[in-house]
């Protein structure tokens, strides 16, 4: 009987002892989010108060913040320009990676798995190594300070990434079916678009929204080559222009940076389990 | 064998030399993958040519095109004092981060194992850090190290540890560890869900029969589990470093390299010499500085690649 208590006694402590694991990493990771929500709440008087309890509401809550970012900030034009960006990087994205990861998938053998390592290696390449170069090669094309600047160069991050995600796809889709179209008389061409890109769609489905994500979060080049507050993309535009002259910008601050953060974290974190199997079938796991 | 196969039924399907052309994987692989090779050769591989053609000359944002000066500016930047603090900077922010990122992630991955009730908010609370753009998530943590209005004294103070402030990022010790802090935040998740997915692949036969040979928890992590997550391990540690060692967000988000240029990494400094204050090479200069790493980053991710291939 003394066993079973100590048992009982035991799987409860271990219980609570993981409870309790798990607890004080989602405060590590959520505070500041939560944080960033009731601040953009917050009435300035309640703010601006070192006494005052930080976590909750000592005063009323108040709108105030949002109708100061929504009228008289560019904000909105910020989330704008990251649309249009991130929806003209998707566009690129899937017309260089998709015949390429295919390519490297079907066409060519050992060669393209080699090449393909090689191509997602780029990925690795970071901005801050060629952010100082890419300005001049911006500036030589005309496009600095424009939205086509960011267009232009952001592929650079996605398609290499993208490529390897979708070479494991079209890894994944049985060749017979292939082969199949072909003898039926469908070209290699053909057999691609009616075979196997409608078989692909979980796959470009995980490159638009990562193409995306990747193009919203993105900061250093944003940051080197747009200087003009009206084409700023929201990840620059927020802790670049957000910043008012007297010192009590906060609760707008915070509005905006939570609200452009939040959409484009639930997107990534739609695809993450496909964008980390990229990462683990790079190493090792197969 | 298919390929030949293919290529004869095409062939006899269609005669017409085009479309036979296009048949031929080698000359079909080529001109899908063409587009793609080009562009990342104009535009990664290029840049990159240049950005080392940039750092062996005198240019600036005044005057792009500036005459050859040898290994100058290398010789300028290793003598002054700013770049080998932002060295060493680099070093610490990066090792330190990536020790307390794997002991955080190796535990929350296994205290992860078990399933429970609403496991999937938790996961996401979790990973917001990483899914989050890290420009704006850094801001919230620029609100929680305000000098006197930061979260973190107020606790201190309702503790009765602490009267006044202690301005975070005011002094260079205590804004580092701020820096180390958010990097640690950002990215052992990212390191908690690869380790994540190597636990679900470790083969599950060999961990029954630990457990039916009576291994205890300890000796089944330290003896099995572990020793079998180091390939993916080391994944999530040459990635998690590359990101880490190569980024200027945070530090800049946080405290612009100040308090008096203590907390500069290789690509802050950077940023600010070459962008900011418009001197192109010495800019470029420091940002290749960057490579070396990067590059045995890329050959050790090889390695670990051509292991699992042979085996």
């Amino acid at each position: 009987m003394a066993a079973v208590a100590g048992n009982r006694a035991r799987r409860l402590a271990l219980r609570t002892g993981h409870i309790l694991v798990l607890v004080l990493f989602v405060l590590f990771t959520a505070t500041p989010f939560a944080w960033m929500l009731i601040t953009a709440f917050k009435r300035d008087s309640d703010l601006y108060n070192p006494d005052n309890n930080p976590f909750w509401f000592n005063e009323p809550p108040t709108l105030e913040h949002w109708a100061y970012v929504f009228q008289r900030t560019p904000y909105l034009q910020w989330l704008l320009n990251t649309a249009v960006v991130g929806l003209a990087v998707i566009l690129i994205t899937l017309a260089l990676a998709l015949p390429a990861a295919y390519s490297l998938s079907r066409l060519l053998g050992r060669w393209g798995e080699r090449l393909g390592i090689a191509i997602f290696l780029v990925y690795l390449v970071p901005p801050t190594l060629l952010f100082i170069p890419m300005a001049r090669v911006v500036s030589s094309l005309g496009l600095q300070n424009t939205l086509w600047s960011l267009i232009v160069v952001y592929p650079t991050i996605t398609i290499p990434f993208s490529t390897w995600l979708l070479m494991g796809f079209f890894k994944s889709i049985p060749r017979d079916l292939e082969e199949a179209a072909m003898i039926d008389g469908c070209s290699r061409l053909g057999a691609l678009r009616r075979v196997v890109l409608p078989l692909a769609v979980p796959g470009i489905v995980t490159v638009v929204i990562f193409s995306f994500t990747l193009s919203a979060q993105e900061f250093i080049y944003a940051l080197t080559f747009v200087t003009s507050t009206a084409v700023k993309t929201v990840s620059v535009g927020v802790p670049q222009d957000m910043v008012r002259g007297d010192i009590f910008y906060w609760g707008p601050l915070m509005g905006s940076a939570f609200l452009a953060s939040v959409p484009v974290a639930v997107l990534y974190y739609l695809v993450l389990d496909r964008f980390i199997a990229g990462f683990t079938t790079a190493g090792a796991f197969k | 064998m298919p390929n030949t196969a293919q290529r004869t039924v095409a062939a006899v399907a269609a005669p017409r030399t085009k479309r036979r052309l296009l048949d031929r994987d080698r000359f079909l692989g080529s001109l899908l993958l063409s587009p793609a090779v080009l562009y990342i050769a104009l535009l990664v591989g290029f840049p990159f040519l240049f950005a080392i053609y940039l750092s062996l000359t005198d240019a600036t944002v005044g005057r792009p095109v500036g005459a050859f000066i040898g290994l100058d500016n290398f010789r300028e930047i290793i003598e002054s004092r700013g770049f080998r603090a932002a060295l060493r900077n680099t070093f610490v922010f990066t090792f330190v981060s990536q020790a307390v990122i794997l002991a955080l992630a190796n535990s929350l991955a296994l205290a992860l194992q078990r399933d429970f009730r609403g496991k999937g908010l938790v996961l996401f609370l979790i990973l917001l850090p990483w899914v989050a753009p890290v420009s704006l998530s850094t801001i919230g943590w620029l609100w929680i190290f305000h000098s006197r209005f930061s979260l973190i004294d107020w606790v201190l103070r309702q503790l009765g540890l602490l009267e006044g402030n202690l301005f975070w990022l005011g002094r260079p010790d205590l804004a580092m560890i701020a820096i180390i802090v958010v990097h640690v935040w950002r990215m052992f998740p990212f390191s908690t869900v690869i380790l994540m997915a190597g636990h679900s692949a470790l083969p599950k036969d060999v961990l029954e029969s630990a457990q039916v040979d009576g291994a205890g928890f300890w000796r089944q992590l330290f003896q099995i589990r572990l020793p079998l997550l180091l390939p993916i391990m080391s994944v999530a540690v040459l990635f998690s470093t590359v990101f880490t060692f190569a980024d200027m967000t945070v530090v800049y988000v946080l405290t612009r390299g100040g308090p008096f240029d203590t907390t500069h990494v290789l690509s802050s400094l950077a940023y600010f010499r070459g962008i900011f204050g418009g001197n192109l090479s010495i800019g470029a200069a420091i940002s290749l500085f960057l490579f070396p790493v990067l590059l045995i980053a890329a050959v050790l991710i090889l390695r670990l690649a051509r292991r699992t291939e042979v085996t």
